[in-house]
């Protein structure tokens, strides 16, 4: 897991190689910087210019940071909290209360793994209904408690099973949303990957919504979309296309309220920089947020919601 | 009651051209057209519910089969440019004689003054995009001011509409916490779950009815039975997701026939809405 590299990431990375040689010797400055350079206009050129699917493949990266990446880095005294008090523990989706540059708050947000072992204990971050009562549990504790709550979304979605759908996930979903809509704390999200539609919506109903760069949130997956479309997913490029769902389209579809840039080369390629980029938002969100009285803030909630969609009256 | 037969996945939507007779599609009786008409659209063999759209539920629901309609005029856009959703929504049109899948507005049930919204299966297959979302959201805000019942009855195979992208999931959020307004106000809202109710309809105001019936043998679920099959790797039991397998796991409170459809919703909406009557 050391080293995985996307097709378009290996030139940039075996450039940056060849200045990591050139380091430990002497006399050779000018050739480093003339690299540095290289470096540089290559990494602008590709990055600027990635189409949806490479984004897909970004935010998919095995090497992207998760949730419990990123908790070291934004906060302390963490304490993971676990159950739904009701029927297990989901892995897929992890919570727990700590403290952000001193404030109390709360977190959830889907858990994936880095390798095969992590990855099937995490059931690839798609949770059961359990996951998302779970985390309404932390939320409404949060809403008691007077803690501005931190979501943090990245999974291809809610699990397609026969005991997820015995035990209810359209209920647990269907039943976040109806709370979190009217929960009494500042809430914020960050799409740190993938948004994977109604699974990722179930954490992100929020006073702020922001997404990575490089991270995308969809109302399905463009393997999905790709088989309705064209009967077959292997068109999921062509299929990302079409629903427009990066960063920067759902900024513009006012969806978002704002983009989170990541580290040159993505969130993978540094962890601690991701975490600090995503931690001076929350610190910004926050300060607008904890002034305003619950009310304020519910009426402000759900008008943003009411307000996302396109529609015009015919005669 | 009902035989497996009657529980298979795929349900053909019947042909309404002028035919006289009909064969029911579960059991295979052929049926009078008329007669059907007459005893709710349902098999009397088989108890078979075959599919029927928003001008029929309007007749056997509502008082006088009487909707005062609003917001009948908004339509969608094609925000995504998303291929073929232009001739999809004209296709849609001409089929059901509606400008969306939703219907909304004013009625009375048992002279109860409910708001009352029902969206079609014909319409694009039931799919919530923004139109659908909002005309939720204004139907509840309206039951809101006026603190009567909101009636919501889904007929929503696709859930959020995939041809709005982003936009359409967002409408899960905007229905879900309308009804959250009308809960904390302690307006009721009673779900008429029909066949099918899948996805982010069933994921949004679909399941949060503070009453929830289903018609017998409707499939009702987040996830649809092909994509789990797949994902499994194996095939489902018969039943699974029907209206019957969540009466079984606690996820509706009534199951009827649509033969006992309204008085189910009448009885439930007098005992909430009229807390003493004289007997």
């Amino acid at each position: 897991m050391a080293e995985y590299y996307l097709d378009f990431e290996k030139p940039i990375v075996e450039l940056e190689k060849r200045i990591d040689e050139l380091h430990g010797l002497e006399g050779v400055s000018d050739e480093i910087g003339k690299l540095e350079r290289q470096v540089d206009r290559l990494r602008k050129k590709v990055y600027s210019r990635l189409s949806r699917w490479q984004i897909v493949q970004l935010a998919r990266h095995p090497r992207r940071p998760y949730t419990l990446d990123l908790v070291p880095y934004l906060f302390t005294e963490f304490t993971e909290l676990h159950g739904d008090r009701g029927y297990a523990d989901d892995s897929a989706l992890v919570t727990g209360i700590g403290r952000f540059r001193g404030r109390s708050v709360a977190i959830a947000g889907h858990q994936k793994g880095h390798d095969t072992k992590e990855r099937t204990k995490r059931n690839f971050g798609m949770p059961h209904p359990e996951g998302y009562r779970k985390a309404l549990r932390i939320y409404n504790m949060a809403g008691r408690f007077k803690l501005p709550v931190i979501n943090f979304v990245d999974t291809p979605g809610a699990y397609p099973g026969v005991g997820a759908e015995e035990r209810g996930q359209s209920e647990a979903i269907a039943r976040n949303l109806q709370e979190m809509s009217v929960l009494r704390t500042p809430i914020i999200v960050i799409v740190t990957g993938e948004g994977g539609s109604g699974g990722a919506l179930a954490i992100a109903v929020g006073d702020r919504i922001y997404m990575l760069e490089y991270s995308f949130y969809s109302v399905i997956s463009p393997e999905g979309c790709a088989s309705i479309l064209w009967r077959d997913s292997t068109k999921a490029p062509m299929a990302a296309e079409a629903l427009k769902f990066t960063s920067r389209d759902n900024l513009v579809h006012g969806v978002i309220d704002d983009i989170i840039e990541e580290p040159a080369g993505g969130a993978h390629r540094d962890w601690a920089l991701t975490a600090k980029l995503i931690g001076d938002k929350i610190s910004e969100a926050l300060a607008e947020l904890e002034k305003l009285p619950a009310d304020e803030l519910i009426a402000r909630r759900i008008g943003k919601f009411r307000a996302m969609g396109k529609y015009k009256n015919s005669s | 009651m009902f035989s497996r037969k009657n529980l298979r996945p795929a349900r053909k939507k019947i042909k309404l051209e002028d035919g006289l007779w009909l064969k029911c599609e579960s059991c295979g009786e052929i049926l009078y057209r008329k007669e059907l008409d007459q005893s709710y659209w349902i098999c009397p063999k088989c108890n078979f519910h075959f599919r029927i759209d928003h001008q029929t539920y309007i007749k056997l629901l509502l008082d006088d089969g009487k909707l005062d309609e609003i917001d009948r005029n908004l339509v969608p856009t094609d925000p995504l440019g998303f291929p073929k959703y232009k001739e999809k929504y004209k296709t849609s049109v001409k089929k059901t004689n509606i400008k969306e899948g939703i219907i909304s507005g004013r009625a009375k049930i048992a002279d109860i003054p409910v708001i009352y919204a029902a969206t079609d299966f014909g319409f694009m297959g039931g799919s919530m995009g923004s139109v659908v979302g909002e005309k939720v959201a204004r139907a509840a805000r309206l039951a809101l001011k006026e603190k009567i019942p909101f009636v919501m009855l889904t007929a929503s195979g696709g859930g959020a509409r995939m041809q709005e992208g982003i936009l359409s999931l967002m409408q899960m959020v905007k229905t879900s916490a309308e009804v959250a307004l009308l809960k904390q106000a302690g307006i009721p809202y009673i779900n008429i779950l029909t066949h099918p109710t899948m996805a982010g309809v069933m994921a949004s105001f679909a399941s949060l009815g503070d009453v929830i019936i289903a018609e017998p043998g409707a499939l009702l679920g987040f996830t649809g039975p092909r994509v789990i099959e797949q994902t499994i790797g194996e095939k489902l039991p018969p039943g699974f997701q029907r209206s019957e397998f969540l009466l079984d796991h606690g996820f509706v409170d009534i199951v009827c026939t649509r033969r006992e459809l309204r008085d189910n919703l009448v009885r439930v909406l007098d005992v909430l809405v009229n807390h003493v009557k004289n007997q």
